[in-house]
C-alpha cells in the first residue's frame, strides 16, 4: 500500500510516449500489449508493483465497460504511487489517451477509405472471407475463457454454467443482465 | 447447387440513431452492460435491438475492428458512430463507450482494495466470468446464419471456421498468425468466388 515513486515531467512524458509506442502494436486487442507495458513500468522502471499490475487487469475484466480499461486502472495505480488522486486521475488519462490516438487515428482513416471503396472486388473479399473467421473467433474466445478452469472434478459447475449461458443467449432474448447477475449470485454463494 | 445472392450491401438497417445524444447514450448504455466485454452487447443492443445495423454489417465491422491495432469495441463504436455522423459522430460513440465505464471502474478499484480478499467477492467475479464466457459463444452462434449468403459457398465458410475454431481454440497459436493466414487463403477464395459470379453475371 505504502509504495511510492517521484515522477518529473520527462518521466509522465517517457510513460505517455510508451503507451503512444505500443497502440499500433495493439493488434487483437489492447490486451495484447500487457506484457511489454509490465517489462517496462514494472521491470525496468518500477514504478508500479507486480500485484499492482495484476490486479489492474483482473478488476477491469471483471468490470462493466471495454476491456481496454485496464490501461487505465494501470495508469490510476501509477498514478496513486507518484501522490495521491490527483496524479491517479492525470495518469489515468495519458495512459488510455496514449493507447488511444495512434490506433483510432489509423481506424479511421482505414474504415473511411474501406467504405469508399467498397465495390471493390477487394474489399468484398476480404468482408466475405473474413465473415466466417470472426465467427469462428467468436466462439473461440468463449471457448478460451471456460478452458481456463482445468481441473474438471472441481469446475464442472463452471462449465455447466457457461454452457447454459450460451443456450440461453443464441435461443432467447432474455436481458443479458439477469444472466450476468445470477452468474454473480451463484458464485457468490459458492455454488460455481 | 444455387448461386448466393451477389452481395448482403442489399439489406439496408432499419434504423439509425436519432442525434448524437442518443448515439452518446446509447453507446454508454450498452458499454455498462457488457460485464467481461461489450461485444455480445453491441450485438444484442445494436443489431436485434435498436437495428441500426444488419448482421452482415455487423460481421464485417467487426472483421475489420479485429485486423485493425487498438481496443476492438472502440474501434467499432468509432466507425459506427463515423457511419451515421462523420468525425463528430465517431468521437461521440467512443466517449460513451469510455467516459461513464471509466468512472465506474475507478470507483470499483477504489471500492474492492477493501473487499478483494473477501470469498464471496471472488466468487462472484468467478461467476460473472463464466457467464461472460457463454455470451460471447453465443454471440459467434447467432452469426452463423449470415454465412448462407456468403460468395465463399457454406462448405468452404464451414471449412474456413472449423480450422480458425482448432488453431484458436484448441491448438493456442498467435491470433494475429491465425488471421493473417487463415484470412489470406479465404481473402483469395472469395476473390476468386466473386470473379466467377462476376462473369456468370456478364454471360446471363
Amino acid at each position: 500500500m505504502t509504495f511510492s515513486i517521484q515522477l518529473t515531467a520527462v518521466d509522465w512524458l517517457a510513460m505517455f510516449g510508451h503507451f503512444l509506442s505500443l497502440s499500433l502494436l495493439a493488434v487483437g486487442g489492447a490486451i495484447t500489449t500487457a506484457p511489454d507495458m509490465h517489462r517496462y513500468l514494472v521491470l525496468d522502471k518500477a514504478w508500479m508493483t507486480d500485484a499492482q499490475f495484476v490486479s489492474s487487469i483482473a478488476l477491469a475484466q471483471a468490470a462493466p465497460g471495454p476491456n481496454v480499461l485496464f490501461i487505465a486502472l494501470i495508469g490510476w495505480n501509477l498514478g496513486l504511487n507518484a501522490g495521491g488522486w490527483a496524479f491517479g486521475l492525470m495518469s489515468a488519462l495519458l495512459a488510455l489517451l496514449g493507447t488511444l490516438i495512434p490506433s483510432t487515428t489509423l481506424t479511421f482513416a482505414a474504415t473511411r477509405w474501406g467504405h469508399r471503396n467498397r465495390e471493390r472486388r477487394s474489399v468484398r473479399a476480404f468482408k466475405q472471407g473474413m465473415a466466417p473467421i470472426v465467427i469462428a473467433l467468436l466462439i473461440a474466445t468463449g471457448w478460451v475463457l471456460t478452458a481456463a478452469h482445468t481441473d474438471t472434478r472441481h469446475d464442472w459447475p463452471l462449465w455447466l454454467l457457461t454452457a447454459v449461458a450460451t443456450i440461453v443467449v443464441w435461443r432467447t432474448r432474455i436481458h443479458l443482465l439477469w444472466l450476468l447477475g445470477l452468474g454473480a449470485l451463484l458464485g457468490a454463494f459458492g455454488l460455481v | 447447387m444455387k448461386a448466393p445472392p451477389p452481395s448482403a450491401a442489399l439489406q439496408v438497417p432499419s434504423n439509425r440513431p436519432g442525434s448524437l445524444r442518443d448515439l452518446f447514450w446509447s453507446f454508454t448504455w450498452l458499454a455498462l452492460q457488457g460485464f467481461g466485454g461489450v461485444l455480445a452487447v453491441v450485438q444484442r443492443e445494436l443489431v436485434e435491438r435498436k437495428q441500426w445495423l444488419t448482421r452482415d454489417e455487423f460481421i464485417e465491422d467487426w472483421a475489420v475492428a479485429q485486423l485493425l491495432p487498438g481496443p476492438n469495441v472502440v474501434n467499432l463504436s468509432l466507425m459506427i458512430g463515423d457511419r451515421y455522423f462523420g468525425w463528430r459522430g465517431a468521437m461521440v460513440a467512443m466517449a460513451g463507450m469510455l467516459c461513464f465505464p471509466l468512472l465506474v471502474v475507478l470507483a470499483l478499484a477504489i471500492a474492492f482494495s477493501g473487499v478483494a480478499g473477501h470469498p464471496s467477492a471472488q466468487g462472484a467475479l468467478r461467476g460473472m466470468g463464466a457467464v461472460a464466457a457463454g455470451l460471447i459463444a453465443a454471440t459467434g452462434l447467432k452469426l452463423v446464419g449470415a454465412l448462407k449468403s456468403n460468395v465463399m459457398g457454406l462448405r468452404a465458410c464451414w471449412g474456413f471456421a472449423a480450422c480458425v475454431f482448432v488453431a484458436i481454440a484448441l491448438l493456442r497459436w498467435p491470433l494475429v498468425w491465425v488471421l493473417l493466414g487463415a484470412g489470406s487463403v479465404a481473402f483469395a477464395w472469395a476473390w476468386r468466388q466473386l470473379g466467377v459470379l462476376q462473369a456468370r453475371g456478364e454471360r446471363a
